[in-house]
């Protein structure tokens, strides 16, 4: 934690390390390019979006890779992040509050630790969502699935395979969805981006959203206020 | 995809949306297997290699008639071969029929697939791959209820029978109809392959199949290829020919109702956050709350 006494008046506590940060931009920057993609598919409507990978072939060829990635990426957000989003009896507080939630009525939910019930709920079903696309995904990819159907020593109906695109594509829409409701609330609540841009966040920001855990942050300092830089 | 694109008037496109150009309103037409007739040669296979340009790498022998083994990107028809032991007539019974694309009238492919304009029908009813517009989805191989698209692994593009469209285009029949030495292949107007088949199959019963009949399965709207089948109430016995073929109703949900309910929720959870936005405003950190963090950590300290 650090106060910088020219320009940037604010307390600033870290919230996220470099590696984190990274961690996550792998996974955003894979997340919308398999949404384009996958929405060019989805419907007649959306398929000009496949023009953004040149062409309709690249944009299916590539979409299973990115998967890939994007599960390989998730899976080191969810080592780094289960700990910190395991349920705690104050989040049913705050779900059964979520209409001062809502409205910004900070004042009336009770001390958040470093992530909210909300944020949880993101966490929790892009985790669900993000394996079930993984295991959808694999049947609906000729190469990857003849590569699985060898390893594994089985042979998918199509009917499971006619259901591996249906699934699929409702898991699609969800974690879009979700995705959607992340994006908005990290815009809505203003001070939250730079937690994934510079790593931390200001000391009103914790003190207003997530007080429990800026406690446990001062509790760490060695001796109180360190200096600047 | 044949060699040349035929001319015809569409009725159908796949992912597209909105009408189509109205055209001429061709005949339907069909293809008629008469699989009591059929003597296993195999000319139609080679008909259909030498006009379409096929070549199939050779495989191993595996103790069977089938041969290759399956359809496949270089195979669009196939014999296959089943042994019936008809305890009703006590006789042995081969059952041949020749495999490939049925043409339906309801084409669980051209449902299935996203590529704009790579699945058509023609107004005269055939379903034609366009293969520049292919981008190997598999998706076609899912909406099919024969289990007839193949995927190419040199070119990633989905292949079957063209019904020789680029023949037909021009006034022929089909190839293999053209090489079939029994006429068990025959080829038409659809009427008048079903006035055809109503013959074959009273002279069936006559010489008592009972069961004989049209293959022309009402689940699909009816399809471009039928066949006469001296079993017709088992199609099962003619290598798995499905009862009841019909588009799969997961195929129906992935392709209906579920991409509209997908979107509207899409546009109803960003709608919600616009509106929250606009009536919520805001969610700012005060100098209060800035305040609150430094006296907590002049506290703590």
């Amino acid at each position: 934690m650090s106060e910088h006494n020219s320009g940037e008046p604010h307390m600033q506590v870290p919230r996220y390390s470099g590696s984190a940060r990274v961690n996550h931009w792998i996974v955003a920057i894979s997340f919308v390019l398999l949404m384009i993609s996958g929405l060019a598919l989805f419907h007649p409507s959306l398929y000009w979006l496949t023009g953004l990978f040149g062409g309709g072939a690249t944009a299916r060829w590539l979409h299973p890779w990115l998967g890939v990635v994007l599960v390989v990426g998730f899976l080191g957000l969810f080592l780094r992040f289960f700990t910190a989003n395991l349920p705690e009896t104050t989040d049913w507080v705050w779900l059964a509050r979520l209409r001062h939630v809502l409205a910004g009525r900070e004042e009336y939910l009770p001390e958040v630790g470093k992530y909210n019930a909300g944020q949880k709920f993101v966490f929790w079903s892009q985790a669900i969502l993000v394996a079930v696309m993984f295991v959808t995904g694999i049947g609906l990819w000729p190469a990857g699935l003849a590569y699985v159907e060898e390893l594994l020593g089985f042979k998918a109906t199509i009917d499971q395979r006619r259901m591996a695109a249906v699934l699929h594509a409702s898991a699609a829409v969800l974690t879009i969805a979700i995705w959607i409701i992340h994006v908005y609330a990290a815009i809505w609540v203003r001070g939250t981006i730079s937690a994934m841009t510079r790593g931390s966040v200001t000391g009103g920001w914790a003190w207003r959203h997530h007080r429990k855990w800026l406690r446990k942050e001062i509790g760490k300092e060695p001796s109180g206020p360190q200096p600047a830089e | 995809m044949s060699q040349l694109q035929p001319a015809f008037g569409l009725t159908k496109r796949s992912a597209t949306t909105g009408a189509l150009p109205s055209a001429k309103a061709e005949t339907p037409v069909a293809k008629l297997i008469d699989v009591s007739k059929c003597i296993g040669c195999k000319a139609c296979q080679v008909a259909c290699m030498e006009w379409n340009d096929l070549r199939q790498d050779i495989e191993e022998n595996v103790g069977v008639y089938d041969n290759p083994h399956d359809l496949s990107p270089n195979t669009w028809t196939l014999m296959r071969f089943a042994e019936y032991e008809n305890s009703e007539r006590g006789q042995f019974e081969w059952l041949i029929r020749k495999d490939g694309c049925m043409h339906c009238q309801d084409p669980g492919c051209l449902k299935a697939c996203p590529a704009p304009g790579a699945i058509v029908q023609y107004s005269n009813g055939i379903v034609d791959f366009i293969s520049a517009n292919c981008i190997g989805c598999g998706y076609c191989v899912k909406g099919c209820p024969f289990n007839i698209p193949r995927i190419s692994s040199a070119d990633n593009k989905a292949y079957k029978c063209t019904l020789c469209s680029d023949r037909v285009a021009v006034g022929q029949g089909p190839a293999c109809a053209k090489a079939c030495p029994t006429k068990a292949i025959t080829f038409g107007t659809k009427d008048d392959m079903k006035k055809l088949a109503a013959e074959r199959v009273a002279d069936l019963k006559d010489r008592g199949w009972s069961k004989a009949g049209l293959y022309d399965p009402p689940g699909v709207q009816g399809t471009h290829v039928m066949y006469v089948l001296h079993h017709l109430d088992k199609p099962a016995l003619y290598a798995g020919l499905p009862e009841n073929p019909r588009i799969s109703p997961l195929v129906e949900i992935w392709k209906g109702a579920g991409k509209y309910a997908g979107l509207a929720l899409l546009g109803i959870t960003a709608a919600f956050g616009v509106v929250h936005h606009l009536l919520a405003g805001a969610n700012r950190v005060t100098e209060e709350d800035e305040e609150n963090a430094e006296k907590l950590r002049g506290g703590g300290a």
